[in-house]
């Protein structure tokens, strides 16, 4: 992010006013806040400002805002170097914002960026034809769609040089555009659709109480001697090597305090301890009940529909999005437990060569309480 | 109160109190660059974090209230830990990011020596860097004449914004860009609009913001250090005198909380190089109408030919604005032996009488009781520019809680919201008929104050202003035993001093408009009056330090000392007594004042009865008890003294107020001998050409 300063003084305009229109909206948007306090009002005023000038804002323009608010200057151009949704130079008709981070750089954003490069120029100029304008900016939060560009108020999903080049023909030949994702998914859903929390017992409240009866019947596997040696074992470990309940106080000292998996990597082993490997992957640590006994899951079908049609139109949910999603019926908060019988939760006999250290545990809690 | 447990020793501080404040209580000192007593807290250096028992992390102590503090597990107090490891971790940590872009230009700084971040990385920092990267570079800006910025080395403490925004009450610097890129400056770098902008250089922590005029001049090892007094105004704030050699350096201002608190106008701080320039340094006489170097003796001598020849009743003696009291008081000795009663000190022609009492010519409250009213009218004064340390405390008072403020006189931005009622004293009149919704909240004051500048007593009909006011605080209860609500704001320094001596016409004698007329004298005795110019036909003797207006018309110069090169008492509008210190000598054969007195008093055949300074004051003092009080006021019956003033006769013309001074930066003569000084004025004139489009 270079310094963001005032555009020179050749490319100001020699004044600005809000239009009869937008003076109606500002001063409406500074009715909102209490007397006093119509300064809150200065984000609201700055953004018409900008739409208005063909989204940047000159000076002119911040001295009518500050003005209109009886702010000092000074006050209304720290908010507007603050920002970075405030341009301060003049933009094409389409302004691109190309997300260059992290996740986007490593999906593709590098060659959108060449791209963009090759066919505008440098970034911060407007293109000979006035239609675009392009910068890289920093996150824009869309980086499950990687790679992304905001074009004006829309974002452009999953772009490709290819793609992107399109949109930008469309847009400049004014030709309608998709917004969001442009390979056709639905929102941030899986490239092939969707492909987890598909579990119909998700939504049914059948897993409802399946930890109390896992715990319960570990608790019964447990009064074996093994487990309440481990017990001892591990607090006699404790005993002996007690660790610091702070850092080191005092300067800095060079000595890993870490057990990183970088570190073990450098030392020569394995990056991941195998007791935290052991019992992560395994399938009887399952708590998913048999998804036959499914009891019927009204509510999340019909949103999966809805996107699934949107998907196939080209268009996203048309859900209204100002709105919460709908949420699936109240998932067995009041569900009988013994509604969905767990079967397979039982943990099988090999629990007990886990790696894990089990802790010792209260008696088993009393039933019904 | 609530128990803090700091470092082992356990205070009780008032809940509301930071964590900062109770470590201070507890004799912690906690290093900081954005925490200042004065200004909001804006917490963002980091520098004065501390470990809180119970916290997961280090907390910014200034931003950190007592109260919120959890206690122990059992109920113990909070606790917290100003030299634990953790700590002084944090904030080696927090120094190490400071430094990350800050140059190591130090040897070529001038804030090295006094700068905060030199001392406390010598605590807390290291002694390399683990940074490779190129430092931040940063442009300079333009803020104004008076401060040069150096905006590399800005650690973004805001202390100066805070400032301006906060006591000045001129926000006229603010920070643009976020992040790294963040920048100090004001609006398209144009310069600051406050009178005080001075002390955002003594604000800023690092040498970002530094005085311009002392420019790579300064060391602070290598001045010697005077507390003072200043004479630039009635305010009298307390200053710091910093000399190398005999040469003024800067001055810099001191803590006087009843005062200036710690800050101090640009005209105080700046007026240093017209302590150099314009400087009389020997004696001159005038032949065939011009001056001409002469020594002691010739003067004298021309003095004492011209004295012995002339009627005392042809003889006159007036008072300047910067002449102290010990001078004032052994020409007002001189004089009275000579016969004479021409003697005036009003140079403004102010309508004020001392035999009024005190209360008519000081202001009763002083400048910290404005702290306690609810209610300020304002006549024919403009306090930003006339006492601009009591405008700052208005603002403060204002900022503390619902204040209404009214000013009649010319419209002006005083800083802080205020209902300007009108431009003359009709305005007055109407007041005190009620017909002005503004009376209402005067009457509805519990402890209203007004104040009448001296722009209103300058005038034919000063003391008819003068009874119309003071009747307006009689009917609304301003005056009471306890509470004195009513004051006269003096612009000058010598001012309150000289009427404490009565230096005022005697029985039959003459003002100073009479003294200055064209043929009314035929000696007259200038003691530093530069402001009026005395008409021809008298022989004028100056005596004063600047080859000013009054030295242009006199007939014999007899070089002075200024403020800093003697110890002189001043009285300031409050009726404060303090006295000025010497920082260095005044140049050539200049003399202090009350020496040349007391030498031409022997020539003239009329020894004043003191040797030195010492005997000057023992006398002075068996006269004027009340001058051996330093720092003192001395209470006057300000009810007796309104109802005096009441009783005053006169009816107010319908003429518009204006104010005393018409140009803040260039009021007297050692201001108008600064080139930074005049500098300041033009810009100001030009703002307000510009503010007047």
């Amino acid at each position: 992010m270079a310094n963001r300063r005032l555009a020179p003084a050749s490319e100001q305009p020699a004044a600005f006013a809000f239009s009869s229109e937008n003076a109606e909206w500002a001063k409406g948007q500074i009715e909102k806040y209490p007397q006093g306090r119509q300064a809150s009002a200065v984000i609201p005023l700055l953004w018409k400002a900008q739409e208005q000038n063909g989204g940047w804002l000159p000076q002119k323009a911040i001295e009518a805002v500050a003005d209109e608010l009886g702010m000092p200057h000074i006050r209304v151009l720290e908010v507007a170097t603050f920002y970075t949704m405030f341009a301060l130079e003049p933009v094409g008709r389409f302004w691109i914002q190309l997300c260059g981070t992290v996740p986007c750089d490593s999906c593709g954003a590098r060659e959108l960026k060449d791209y963009l490069q090759h066919r505008l120029g440098a970034p911060g100029h407007v293109s000979a034809d006035g239609n675009f304008s392009w910068l890289e900016v920093e996150c824009l939060g869309a980086c499950c769609n990687a790679p992304m560009a905001q074009i004006n108020q829309d974002y452009y999903e999953d772009l490709t040089p290819d793609l992107l080049g399109k949109l930008m023909d469309d847009l400049a030949a004014g030709r309608p555009v998709k917004v969001g994702s442009q390979v056709g998914r639905t929102s941030s859903e899986p490239l092939g659709g969707a492909d987890t929390l598909i579990d119909a017992t998700l939504f049914d409240g059948s897993r409802v109480g399946a930890w109390r009866k896992r715990f319960e019947d570990k608790e019964a596997e447990d009064g074996s001697e093994q487990g309440k040696a481990e017990a001892a074992s591990s607090e006699q470990r404790a005993a002996s090597e007690p660790k610091p309940a702070r850092p080191d106080a005092g300067r800095a000292v060079e000595k890993p305090v870490t057990d990183a998996p970088a570190q073990r990597a450098a030392a020569g082993e394995m990056p991941v301890k195998a007791g935290d490997t052991a019992d992560a992957a395994d399938p009887k640590e399952s708590t998913a009940t048999s998804p036959t006994q499914a009891a019927p899951m009204p509510a999340p079908e019909t949103i999966a529909k809805a996107e699934a049609a949107g998907a196939e139109a080209g268009t996203q949910s048309d859900l209204p999005r100002n709105e919460p999603p709908p949420q699936p019926a109240a998932s067995g908060a009041s569900a009988d437990i013994a509604e969905a019988p767990p079967v397979d939760t039982k943990p099988s006999t090999a629990k007990a060569s886990s790696a894990k250290p089990s802790t010792p545990r209260s008696p088993a809690p009393k039933k019904g309480n | 109160m609530t128990k803090i447990v700091v470092d082992g020793t356990e205070v009780d501080v008032p809940a509301e109190y930071t964590l900062l404040q109770a470590c201070e209580a507890a004799g912690a000192e906690i290093p900081r660059f954005c925490f200042h007593e004065r200004l909001s807290i804006a917490g963002n250096c980091r520098m004065c974090l501390v470990e809180l028992k119970g916290a997961p992390k280090p907390v910014a102590s200034c931003a950190y209230a007592v109260k919120d503090c959890r206690p122990g597990p059992n109920g113990e107090p909070p606790e917290v830990l100003t030299r634990s490891g953790q700590t002084k971790k944090a904030r080696e940590g927090v120094m190490e990011f400071l430094l990350i872009n800050h140059p190591l230009d130090c040897p070529i700084c001038d804030q090295g020596g006094h700068c905060d971040l030199q001392d406390q990385a010598m605590a807390y920092g290291v002694d390399s860097t683990r940074y490779g990267e190129n430092k931040r570079a940063v442009e300079e800006k333009y803020i104004g004449p008076l401060v040069r910025t150096a905006m590399n080395r800005c650690i973004h403490c805001t202390r100066c914004v805070r400032f301006l925004a906060e006591v000045a009450g001129v926000p006229d610097l603010g920070a643009i860009g976020r992040g790294e890129d963040m920048e100090i400056t004001s609006y398209l770098e144009s310069a600051m609009g406050s009178e005080l902008q001075g002390n955002v250089a003594d604000l800023c922590p690092v040498g970002a913001l530094v005085h311009k005029p002392q420019s790579y001049e300064v060391r602070p090892w290598e001045l010697s250090k005077t507390e003072s007094v200043d004479v630039m105004d009635a305010v009298g704030c307390a200053i710091r005198v910093d000399a190398r050699g005999r040469e003024v350096m800067q001055i810099e201002p001191r803590v006087h909380e009843g005062i200036n608190e710690e800050w101090i106008s640009d005209k105080t701080r700046h007026a240093v190089d017209g302590l150099r320039t314009q400087r009389l340094d020997r004696p001159y006489l005038r032949e065939n109408g011009r001056l001409r170097p002469a020594s002691w003796g010739e003067a004298f001598g021309a003095i004492a030919a011209k004295v012995k020849s002339t009627d005392p009743k042809r003889m006159g003696a007036v008072v300047g604005d910067l002449a102290g009291v010990e001078e004032i008081y052994a020409l007002k000795a001189l004089m009275t032996s000579l016969g004479v009663t021409n003697l005036d000190c009003r140079q403004a022609g102010e309508a004020i009488d001392p035999s009024w009492g005190r209360a008519a010519y000081t202001l009763g409250t002083g400048i910290a009781g404005i702290e306690d009213t609810d209610a300020i009218l304002l006549v024919g004064t403009n306090p930003r520019l006339e006492a601009s340390l009591l405008n700052v405390r208005i603002r403060k008072r204002w900022r503390m809680g619902p204040l209404a403020v009214g000013l009649i006189g010319e419209p002006v931005d005083l800083t802080y919201p205020h209902t300007y009622l009108g431009a003359g004293p009709e305005t007055l009149a109407d007041l005190a008929s009620g017909q002005h919704s503004f009376a209402e909240a005067l009457k509805a004051a519990s402890r209203p104050l007004i104040i009448v500048g001296t722009g209103a007593l300058t005038r034919p009909d000063g003391a008819a202003i003068l009874a119309a006011a003071a009747k307006l605080a009689q009917d609304n209860g301003a005056v009471t035993p306890e509470w004195n609500g009513f004051g006269v704001l003096q612009t000058a320094a010598a001012r309150v001093g000289a009427l404490d001596l009565r230096f005022v016409p005697g029985e039959g004698g003459l003002d100073f408009a009479g003294i200055a007329g064209a043929g009314s004298l035929d000696v007259v005795y200038n003691l530093g009056a530069d402001e009026v110019t005395i008409e021809p036909g008298a022989f004028v003797i100056y005596q004063g330090t600047h080859g000013d207006r009054g030295a242009t018309r006199a007939d014999v110069v007899l070089p002075g000392a200024a403020y800093t090169e003697k110890s002189a008492t001043y009285v300031n509008l409050e009726g404060r007594v303090q006295t000025t210190n010497r920082a260095g000598f005044p140049p050539g054969d200049a003399r202090e004042d009350w020496a040349i007195l007391r030498a031409l008093s022997d020539v003239l055949g009329r020894r004043l009865p003191f040797d030195s300074l010492a005997a000057l004051r023992r006398a002075l003092y068996a006269e004027h008890p009340h001058f051996a009080a330093l720092d003192a006021i001395a209470p006057s019956d300000a009810v007796a003294t309104v109802e005096t003033l009441s009783a005053l006769s006169g009816e107010p013309s319908r003429t518009a107020f204006a104010s005393a001074i018409p140009d803040f930066y260039l009021s007297n003569a050692i201001a108008r001998a600064s080139r930074v000084l005049a500098e300041c004025s033009s810009l100001a004139r030009v703002r307000g050409l510009e503010a007047a489009e």
